[in-house]
This record gives C-alpha cells, sequence and structure tokens, in this order.
C-alpha cells in the first residue's frame, strides 16, 4: 500500500524499447532479402531460436523470473544484429555458437540484462571470426542466384557448401585488389570494372546499409537514440576516409564508399549506440561514436580483418567508463564553475 | 507583455488531470467532527503547546507557540474545547506519532479579536513577526516559514521577486481556483512581500494551462495599479519547483549550495501571499487552507479547510467511488499515500487524491536498468540518475554525493520516464537518509570520544590533585608533628608540665578518632542513600513482557488496596500511547 510516488508512469518498458529496436532494423533486413537473398530470414530465426533458449536456460541457472526476462526482448536484438552482420550463408551452428556465445558468456556471465561491459553480439562476431576465419570470411559475391531452398540447405549443412560462396566482401574485394594489383591500378577503374560493387559501394550492400540509415533516423526520431553517436561516428569516418581519399585517390576509396560498405551504417545506429556498453554522457557519446568511427576505418583499412567496426565498437566499449567518467556534464546551477 | 522566457533542460509532460476539479467554484468544508492540529507544521523549530485539556479556544486563538525565529506559530482552526494535547499519526510516510492539540468544535465557529493592521505603518520587523505570529508558511508544500525569507540580502541587491502560480503537479487546482476568486488579495500579499523585499521586477509565473487564473490576476494586478508581470510559462513538469520557476522567469540557475537571494531572486507561492495578506489585514492567522479533492471520487473540487480536519471526513465531501482504497497527499508526482485515512489536513496539504487502482495501475515489476538514459534526460537538475541509482544500489553513498545526490528535489521525472520502472527517487531518498544517519552516528560517536576523554583527563587530573593535596597533608602533619615535638620539647623544661604531657597526645589522638568515626559513617550514609538512589535500576530496560506482569502484579495489588491505588490507576491511561 505504501508504494512511492510517483503513481504514474509514462507507457515505457524495456520490451517496447526493444521492439522498437526491432521493428527500425527491418528497412535493412528487407533490402538485404531482396538484394541479396532470402538467405538472411532463416540466419535471423536460427539467432532468435538460439538466443531464447540460451536465455531460458541461463535465467532458469540464474533464479531470475522466465517470461519477465524473456519477453524483454534484449535477447531477440542481439540475435538479430548477430544475423545481420555474419555472412548470409554461414552455418547454421556459426550463427547459433556466435548467439549462444553473446547470450552465455557476454550478457549472463556478466550479470545479465544491463550489466555486460562489452557489445554482445560484436563479441560474438569478434569470437567467430577469430576461431573460424575461413567460415566468416564467405561472403555470397552480389545476389545469391539460388532458390531459398538451396540457401536453406548450404546453412542447414544438407548441400555442399559451393565455390561459388566462397567470394568475399565489397570491403574486402577492393583491399585485395589493391593488395594485388601494381600500384599503377587505380581504384575508380576497379570500381568500375567489376560486377561486385554497384553505384557508389557494393551492389546490394549499399541498399542494406541505406536501409539500416532509414531506421536509425527513425530510431533518432522516436527519441530511442540520441543524434550523438551515429553523428560522431559517421563525422570520424567521413573526416578520415575523406582526407586519405583526398590524400591519394587512387589508393583509398572515398567516404561514401566506406558509409555504405560492411558494418558502418548497423554500427553507427544500432551498435555503437548500444547504451549498456557505450557511454551515456553526450560529451562521452561524441567520444565513443568518433573513435569507434576512426577504429573502424583504421582497422578495415589498414588491419587483417575485412571490417573493422566489430574489434572498433569492443575497444571503445573497454574505454567507455572512463570516458563516462571524465565527461560528467555540469549540473544545474554549477554551469559557471568550470 | 512580451518577455523572454527561458528554459529549463529536462522535465516531463504527464497528464494533467486538472480539468475535473476547477468545474465547481471554491466552497467551505463544514466543521468536522474533531480537529487533530499538530504542532510541527514548518521547518524549524517544533512550536510549544501553550493550552490544555478542557481550555476552551476560539478560532484563531494561538494554542502553538513559535520556537525560535525559524519556526512559525499555531491556532486553533474554529472554537470549541480541547479534549487533549497528545501523540497522533501525522500526514507523513513514516507513519510517526507527533504532538497534536485535538479540539472539539462547539459550532459557533466563533473568532478572537481580530486586529486588522494597516501594514504601510509598521515597520518593517513589525510584519515580519506578526506573519511568524500568525503561522504564515509557505503552502506551495515546503511550508518553510515565510518572515524568514523576507529580509533582503545585505550584499545583493534583490533583482526579482518570483511568485509562484504554475502549479505542474497533475491533479492539483487549488492555487489555479484561489487565483481565479481570490485575485485581488493574492495581488495585495504580494505587495506587501514586494515593499519587504524591495526587489526590482515582480514576476508573477503561471502555467499557460491556467487562461483564467493568469486573465483574473491580470486584471487584479491591473485594477491595484500594480507594476506586477503576470507571465505565463510553458506547461512542463516541475516548472512550478522554485528554482525551475526561477530559471523559466528569470534565466538564473540556483545550485542547492546556495540561496536564492544570493543570487538577488526569492520566491513565494500565490497561496502563501493570500495568506499574508490575510494574517496583516484582516488579523486571521492560517487556521484554514484551499485543498483539492479530486482522483477517484464522484464530485472533484477545491474546498476551504480547517487545519487539522481529518482526511477521510474531508474526503466523503467529494463522494468516493466504492474501490478508492487510499488517499494520496500532494499530486501523483511528488506526494504519497498516507498512512491512515484519518490524519488530518495540514498547512501543506494542497491536494487530496482517492487512489484505486483503476487510476493508478500498479507498477510492473521493477527491471535492470539499461543505462538508456532517459532519466538524464528527464532531470531538471541535470543529474545522471543512473548513476546515482547505481552507486545508491551498491551503498556507495561517498559516490552518490560525487554525483551530487543532495541536488535533487525528488521531483519524479527520473521514475516517471524509466522503461525499466526502478522507483529512482525512492532509492535517491534512502541514499540521503542513509547519509543523514551516518553523519548523526559520527557525530555522536565523535561527541562520546571527546567525552571519554574529557572524562580521563579529568579523573587524572583529580588523581594528580588528590597526591598534592594528600602529600600537602603529609607534609602540614610532618611539619605540625615536627612543632609539637619541639614544643613539647620546650614545656619539658617545666616540671609542672611533665604529669601533663603525656595527656595531651591521648586527647588529640581520641578527638582524631571520634573525627574519623564521624566520616566513616557519614560515608556509609551516603553510601546507603546511593544505593538506594540506583535501586530503581533493575525495571528500567524493560522487556514488554516483562512490563506487562509487572502490569498484571501491579493491578493485582491495587485490587487488593482499593484506596491506595486509586491514584496510580488514574494516571496509567494518560501514559498510553494511541493504537
Amino acid at each position: 500500500m505504501f508504494a512511492p510516488a510517483p503513481y504514474f508512469l509514462k507507457d515505457v518498458s524495456v520490451s517496447q524499447v526493444m521492439i522498437q529496436v526491432c521493428i527500425a532494423l527491418i528497412p535493412g533486413i528487407a533490402a538485404y532479402a531482396w538484394l541479396i537473398g532470402p538467405a538472411i530470414l532463416v540466419q535471423l530465426v536460427i539467432a532468435s531460436l538460439a538466443a531464447l533458449l540460451a536465455e531460458s536456460a541461463m535465467l532458469k541457472i540464474r533464479g531470475k523470473p522466465q517470461a519477465l526476462f524473456l519477453s524483454d526482448g534484449s535477447a531477440i536484438v542481439t540475435a538479430w544484429l548477430i544475423a545481420l552482420t555474419f555472412p548470409p550463408l554461414a552455418p547454421w551452428w556459426l550463427v547459433a555458437l556466435g548467439t549462444v556465445f553473446a547470450i552465455v558468456v557476454a550478457k549472463h556471465l556478466y550479470g545479465g540484462l544491463g550489466q555486460n561491459p562489452f557489445n554482445p553480439a560484436m563479441i560474438a562476431f569478434a569470437v567467430c571470426i577469430v576461431a573460424f576465419p575461413a567460415l566468416m570470411s564467405q561472403w555470397p559475391s552480389v545476389g545469391l542466384q539460388m532458390s531459398l531452398l538451396d540457401q536453406m540447405n548450404i546453412i542447414l549443412g544438407l548441400a555442399p557448401r559451393v565455390d561459388a560462396l566462397a567470394g568475399a566482401t565489397p570491403l574486402d574485394a577492393l583491399k585485395t585488389a589493391l593488395k594485388l594489383s601494381d600500384s599503377n591500378v587505380d581504384i575508380a577503374q576497379l570500381l568500375a570494372n567489376q560486377d561486385i560493387f554497384g553505384n557508389f559501394a557494393g551492389r546490394g550492400w549499399e541498399w542494406v546499409a541505406g536501409g539500416y540509415l532509414l531506421g536509425g533516423l527513425w530510431m533518432w526520431q522516436r527519441k530511442l537514440i540520441t543524434w550523438h553517436v551515429p553523428v560522431a561516428f559517421i563525422g570520424a569516418l567521413v573526416v578520415i576516409s575523406g582526407a586519405l581519399w583526398l590524400y591519394n585517390p587512387a589508393q583509398f576509396a572515398n567516404p561514401l564508399f566506406h558509409l555504405f560498405s560492411g558494418g558502418a551504417m548497423i554500427g553507427a545506429f544500432f551498435i555503437a549506440t548500444d547504451p549498456v556498453s557505450g557511454c551515456t554522457t553526450p560529451r562521452g557519446k561524441l567520444i565513443f561514436g568518433a573513435g569507434a568511427g576512426l577504429l573502424a576505418y583504421i582497422i578495415r583499412v589498414f588491419g587483417g580483418y575485412p571490417d573493422g567496426v566489430a574489434f572498433a565498437v569492443l575497444l571503445m566499449n573497454l574505454c567507455a567508463p572512463l570516458i563516462d567518467l571524465l565527461t560528467q556534464p555540469p549540473i544545474f546551477g554549477m554551469k559557471n564553475k568550470a | 507583455m512580451l518577455m523572454n522566457l527561458f528554459k529549463f533542460k529536462g522535465g516531463v509532460k504527464p497528464p494533467t488531470n486538472k480539468t475535473q476539479s476547477v468545474t465547481l467554484p471554491i466552497a467551505v468544508a463544514p466543521l468536522p467532527s474533531r480537529l487533530v492540529v499538530p504542532l510541527h507544521q514548518s521547518i524549524g523549530g517544533t512550536p510549544r503547546p501553550v493550552v490544555q485539556a478542557g481550555d476552551k479556544v476560539l478560532k484563531g486563538q494561538l494554542i502553538g507557540e513559535a520556537d525560535g525565529w525559524i519556526s512559525a506559530a499555531v491556532h486553533a482552526p474554529t472554537s470549541g474545547t480541547v479534549l487533549e494535547v497528545a501523540m497522533h499519526v501525522q500526514p507523513h510516510p513514516s507513519g510517526l506519532d507527533a504532538l497534536c492539540v485535538v479540539i472539539e468544535p462547539d459550532g459557533k465557529d466563533e473568532w478572537i479579536a481580530r486586529e486588522p493592521l494597516d501594514y504601510a505603518s509598521l515597520k518593517p520587523e513589525e510584519v515580519r513577526e506578526r506573519l511568524q505570529q500568525s503561522g504564515v508558511v509557505g503552502l506551495g508544500g515546503a511550508v518553510f516559514p515565510t518572515h524568514g525569507k523576507l529580509t533582503p540580502a545585505k550584499t545583493v541587491p534583490m533583482d526579482e521577486l518570483v511568485i509562484n502560480g504554475a502549479e505542474c503537479e497533475p491533479f492539483i487546482t487549488c492555487d489555479d481556483l484561489l487565483m481565479r476568486e481570490r485575485a485581488e488579495e493574492v495581488v495585495r500579499g504580494i505587495g506587501i512581500f514586494r515593499d519587504l523585499l524591495q526587489p526590482k521586477k515582480v514576476l508573477i509565473g503561471i502555467e499557460d494551462n491556467k487562461p483564467e487564473a493568469a486573465a483574473a490576476m491580470r486584471a487584479a494586478v491591473d485594477a491595484l495599479k500594480e507594476p506586477f508581470l503576470v507571465v505565463s510559462v510553458p506547461t512542463l513538469y516541475p516548472a512550478g519547483g522554485a528554482k525551475q520557476l526561477i530559471r523559466v522567469l528569470t534565466g538564473k540557475e540556483v545550485p542547492a549550495s546556495k540561496r536564492s537571494t544570493d543570487l538577488g531572486v526569492q520566491c513565494f507561492n500565490v497561496a502563501t501571499a493570500y495568506t499574508a495578506w490575510r494574517a496583516i489585514a484582516h488579523g486571521e492567522p492560517v487556521v484554514s487552507r484551499l485543498v483539492t479533492i479530486t482522483g477517484n471520487v464522484h464530485e472533484p473540487r477545491n474546498y476551504e479547510v480547517l487545519i487539522g480536519t481529518p482526511m477521510d471526513e474531508l474526503l466523503k465531501l467529494a463522494t468516493p467511488h466504492p474501490d478508492t482504497d487510499g488517499i494520496i497527499m500532494g499530486g501523483p508526482m511528488m506526494g504519497f499515500l498516507v498512512p491512515q485515512a484519518s490524519v488530518p489536513v495540514v498547512k501543506a496539504t494542497n491536494c487530496l487524491i482517492a487512489h484505486a487502482d483503476r487510476l493508478f495501475p500498479p507498477k510492473a515489476p521493477e527491471m535492470p536498468c539499461i543505462r538508456c538514459g532517459s532519466c538524464a534526460e528527464a532531470c531538471p537538475h541535470e543529474l545522471q540518475p543512473f548513476e546515482m541509482y547505481w552507486f545508491s544500489r551498491a551503498k556507495n553513498f561517498g559516490k552518490t554525493q560525487e554525483y551530487h545526490i543532495f541536488d535533487c528535489i525528488e521531483c519524479g521525472c527520473c521514475s516517471f520516464v524509466c522503461p525499466s520502472r526502478i522507483p529512482l527517487v525512492q532509492y535517491f531518498r534512502f541514499a540521503k537518509s542513509e547519509i543523514w544517519a551516518r553523519e548523526r552516528e559520527k557525530k555522536a560517536s565523535d561527541g562520546a570520544k571527546a567525552r571519554f576523554e574529557f572524562k580521563q583527563m579529568r579523573e587524572e587530573r583529580e588523581k594528580a590533585e588528590k597526591a598534592e593535596k594528600l602529600a600537602k597533608a603529609a607534609a602540614a602533619q610532618a611539619a605540625k608533628k615536627a612543632a609539637e615535638a619541639a614544643a613539647a620539647a620546650a614545656e619539658g623544661n617545666a616540671a609542672e608540665a611533665e604529669a601533663a604531657a603525656p595527656e595531651t597526645p591521648a586527647v588529640a589522638v581520641d578527638a582524631q578518632k571520634d573525627a574519623k568515626k564521624a566520616t566513616i559513617e557519614a560515608a556509609m550514609a551516603r553510601a546507603k542513600a546511593q544505593r538506594e538512589a540506583v535501586q530503581p535500576k533493575n525495571i528500567e530496560a524493560l522487556k514488554a513482557a516483562q512490563q506487562q506482569e509487572i502490569d498484571q502484579i501491579e493491578a493485582r495489588r491495587q485490587a487488593a488496596h482499593l484506596s491506595e491505588a486509586a491514584e496510580p490507576a488514574a494516571a496509567a491511561p494518560a501514559s498510553e500511547k494511541t493504537e
């Protein structure tokens, strides 16, 4: 009876937040399924099932209420981000393994919802790319010219993994081409000649990135995220890629290519904005976003991995508590004191 | 008139629910069957009761005398008989008792001789004293004694006097109705404050969801030819918080560590201005206030209510629906469920909301914090509630202070927006009270340590003094003996003295013995007296069961010796607590 005030609350809940994040992913997923292949839908289902099972088991072990936490939607968001960042034809067990690792180790062993210092989906990606580098690098070249059934069979291991799908991401393709060719090869030429590249980035993939951008803007409009992280992430990526592109346009791709390739857009709007593992102060978010954008570029261009978003976000996760501590905003009435 | 308004960060927009209670004019609540008037109704010292059970009192008669400067007098709300001066449950979430004067109304509602004053002829300190004697306190909810806020700072010029008619909490409309119906007297009261504080500007802030009140206030300001500005401020909870309203109207931000007068601003509630005017110009102390009765009731309305009216009696006037299961005092954002329905209306009671699950659905289970930052965005003091929550939960209270927990005004915005439905304010109250308790403990232990050290020092000093005394006495004795021996030697020369000589020491020894005996007897008597005085100690720290047993034995004893027992039996009920 002695419940404390306030006696009525805004109609918000963790599940509502998570459901809206899932809705915001739909434009990107739609473009993915349409242009790359419906295999992604299968992966989303596999990841979701694996996430819910792992979540349920961990809740049981930890003695937490099942219904309350299974319905919060956080496991589904993690699962979807994993499915969307893994290769679309990755074997089912790889996606499931990554997801289970994310939920069990990266989330629950650190204390569950709200306690994880690292983004669970990015932990899954990092673990799998280190443990299974070959499988994690098999990206279909352009769209998957096969039926949904064939795609499913490959995912489920019922059909042999054909050479055709052992392609590379546009980012990887560009990097390899630049490395293999002699120094007088021009990036503009490469982009124009190869089938894998579209209007300004990877064929098909550029529209998937566009879908994430659309969903991200919707989340911003709904106040699920603030502008700080995406703007800082994209800004840093544009500045560093633009500077190097201006310095040597033959060897460095332009900012637009980088923005719409790989995990840049999904990273800027959906991964680096994770409040649990990211920064929370306005200035902290700017530093976090810019750091992630910068590191992502450095890793994807100069590092050994095809893309750098996952490692960039994880590295910034490490710094988040310190950044937050050092960027506490002045409070009401204390702004004049330095 | 147009003026540049400022914004405060954060704030929320809960559904206002104000329209229900503004359709009917203010009504006067009928006399209740009895009035329970708490003596402590303002910040500061608890007024001393000046009446006893059985006294006849008139309406407005002093019943509690202000204790110190920051304290305000308390008066009988109607004429009648004092039934008792005793402990009763307070309208406070703690449910604790406090001293109250209980009055049975005689139905005549007969005033004391009221003494209207022309305040223009009074000195400022006389006005302040009159306000204190009349029990004028801040009626916005903080109940700070008003006279204590009416002395301008010596060093900082008073720029703005802010009058708070914002009334930002949902459901509450008592200030709205007051301004609509009694604007002239409110404006006259503001005139008193203005004359005492001499500000450059007077700004009356009213949320823009109360256009009728603002119009009435403007009309009154014009009619009285006062240069006050009536300003409509955007409806955004908590715009009616003193610091938020000061920010909106003047752009100044008052931190927790400062008083608003340090920045040249002072702020009063409209209802406070009204009661100040009634006290000065009509000689009426604060014995009633406007209370909004709303929520799960058939006929929400504002009532003029006598202080001390039991809430359940009052709520009946608005006919609560049958599923009403509690009373919230104050608004839904900062109010609280009263510990029992019969607690009295006090000067801080601006609103009673009949509670029902239909209106205020039970909260969904608390989830872990996901650090979404909604609370930080909603906080009008720009704090980081989720960090303070984290450290409050971990009982790391030092850290909560680093995150400025004492700047939190407990407005409830953070709890309101939290998607994990964490009762954040509750955690902050817990942390604050723990910090206070620890400080008290530290003070107490420091005090105990100081006392112990002083005692040790005193004992040592006494020992030293005693030793010195003894040494002195021994030396004196030795000197005396030497002198006596010398004298005896001198006397020894005289033959007549030979016989007397051995006798003298014997007499002296006897006298010494008697004195010693007397001292010992006296000491024994003292010790006996002390023992007797100490003896009752073993019945001091009694358990309830033991006390009960003793009481039963006493009762039996009394039954056996009725005549002897009459007196203690009569005294017993007075010490009993009302359960």
